[in-house]
């Protein structure tokens, strides 16, 4: 590529910042623009629904291209900036403040958001949501000892926002649609310790039942469930997931599929175009090209810098490891590779409550790993399992299953 | 002002405490460090806390000469303190250490 090349980025999160930096670390001399529609710089996400609750001082957003970052790399930000269109054909976007400007490569990195509630008698803006760090500003300075909080979804930004707002003194309860917690993306076993957590210290948890309606009178709102229950609240917030940021990707006429469509090598239907992060669906090379569509912070940062080689001709497919992490209270959950893939679990007791689960696909192949439990005690054999994976290794049954066997001595097989 | 500490040498483990490429938790002084041995045998120590987040590196993975934070994966190469990249920035403080009588000693300042 040209020293007088213009690649964007568009999308100032944990992938776009990544790519950029990426583009500066492979080499390319041209210049690099990330537009965001934040008023502030990069930020790390996940301590939102964590620290930034629970910690004693205001939180910072904690930012991930510094000022002498960017100077360093050269990587120029526009914040509070929206792209309004992509006009594929003359290599030119349009900015929200009526300025155009011309790309010779695109990277979406444009993200997700949160899915909104529906429900009879809610005004829009009664839930609360927990995406952006003015959001868990905003969540932050409501909660206090005592108030009745409403969570809506149990899925990992519920349950974090449980634990924390139980760390202050709120009064919790969960509603889930579906039969149990983290349905979506962890194994019951696992999160049936998960739940039991929740209830020791206190939260009250209902699964299995959806919203009816939501009554307003003075004094706060009563949720009706629709097994007809009714919770008092104060505040509700919904974790209900989140959906890709595709917009922009469809009205360029790209193709999509669960988010913005790329190939192994996060290329969009245009090979000018690519696109990271939550935003995309890809086909995973480790899991027979099955396209998946990850919402992780690895996940982000990996296709980043991936996306910023491809943006440079390289030709590698994508194989990262799927992997994320959560943290409720003092337990930690990690998860890497795909566990609905499994056939077969092999369960390691890593002591102190702690538990890995091995999963194992037809043929004996590892195929995810995932475990709960203090981190410090999980953490590094997750890692090698996710090594294990990568390699697409067919572990001994009995040794994963024993802890005297150190995990590293089967990377060599 | 310029003042000058005499490096004090302090045990830490028996030599035969840390597996080879593996690293052990210390704590001395209500500071934590961690002390490492690499795949051929030589022995390092740096701050036991990560740069990125206040995370014990005992609790990561050791390869070759790099240690991996548990909690989202930073490494560093902990003969010199170096981060390796997102999402660690900053380097970790590297000592001094000496292998006497089948005793590790750290030097701190």
């Amino acid at each position: 590529m040209a020293t007088r090349d213009s690649f964007i980025v568009i999308g100032a999160g944990e992938a776009g910042a990544r790519a950029a930096t990426a583009l500066r670390e492979e080499g390319f001399t041209g210049a690099v623009t990330i537009i965001g529609d934040e008023p502030h710089a990069p930020y790390e996400r996940p301590p939102l629904s964590k620290t930034a609750l629970t910690d004693d001082a205001e939180p910072q957003a904690a930012t991930i291209l510094s000022p002498e970052r960017r100077a360093e790399h050269g990587i120029t930000l526009r914040t509070d900036t929206r792209v309004l269109s992509i006009d594929r054909g003359a290599h030119r976007i349009a900015l929200s403040g009526g300025e155009e400007l011309a790309y010779d490569r695109l990277l979406l990195a444009t993200g997700a958001r949160a899915r909104q509630v529906s429900v009879d008698g809610l005004a829009r803006d009664a839930v609360l949501t927990l995406r952006t760090f003015d959001e868990a500003r905003a969540l932050r300075s409501r909660l206090r000892p005592g108030l009745r909080l409403a969570i809506l979804g149990g899925g990992f930004i519920g349950l974090e926002l449980a634990a924390a707002a139980r760390a202050r003194g709120a009064e919790v309860t969960v509603i889930e649609l579906a039969p149990r917690l983290l349905a979506r993306a962890v194994p019951a076993d696992l999160a049936a310790i998960v739940a039991a957590r929740h209830a020791a210290e206190g939260v009250t948890l209902r699964t299995g039942t959806g919203i009816d309606r939501i009554e307003t009178a003075e004094g706060g709102r009563t949720l009706v469930l629709s097994n007809g229950e009714r919770i008092a609240c104060d505040a509700i917030v919904a974790g209900i997931g989140a959906l890709p940021e595709t917009d922009l990707a469809a009205r360029a006429g790209l193709a999509l599929d669960n988010g913005v469509a790329v190939d192994a090598h996060l290329a969009t239907t245009d090979p000018d175009i690519f696109a990271a992060g939550d935003c995309c669906s890809f086909p995973h090379a480790l899991y027979d090209g099955r396209r998946l569509r990850l919402e992780a912070w690895r996940n982000a940062q990996d296709q980043g810098s991936a996306a910023a080689r491809g943006m440079l001709g390289a030709r590698e497919p994508y194989a990262a490891v799927p992997w994320f992490w959560s943290d409720q209270y003092d337990i930690t959950l990690q998860i890497a590779g795909l566990p609905d893939e499994g056939a077969e679990t092999i369960t390691r007791d890593l002591g102190d409550g702690a538990r890995l689960d091995f999963h194992l696909a037809e043929d004996g192949r590892l195929v995810a790993a995932s475990a709960v439990g203090p981190n410090g005690r999980i953490a590094r054999d997750v890692r090698l399992g996710e090594m294990l994976i990568a390699k697409r290794a067919h572990p001994d049954r009995a040794a994963l299953a024993d802890p005297a066997v150190k995990l590293k001595g089967l990377l060599a097989g | 002002m310029t003042t000058t500490t005499a490096t004090q040498w302090i045990e830490a483990c028996d030599a035969d405490d840390v597996d080879a490429e593996d690293v052990i938790r210390f704590d001395h002084g209500g500071q934590t460090y961690a002390i490492y041995r690499s795949p051929d045998d030589e022995y390092f120590a740096t701050d036991g806390l990560c740069t990125h987040e206040q995370i014990h590196l005992a609790d990561g993975l050791v390869m070759d000469h790099i240690i991996e934070c548990p909690k989202h994966n930073g490494r560093f190469d902990y003969r010199t303190g170096q981060a390796k990249g997102a999402p660690v920035c900053v380097n970790l403080k590297t000592y001094p250490v000496r292998i006497d009588g089948g005793k590790i000693l750290i030097g701190l300042a």
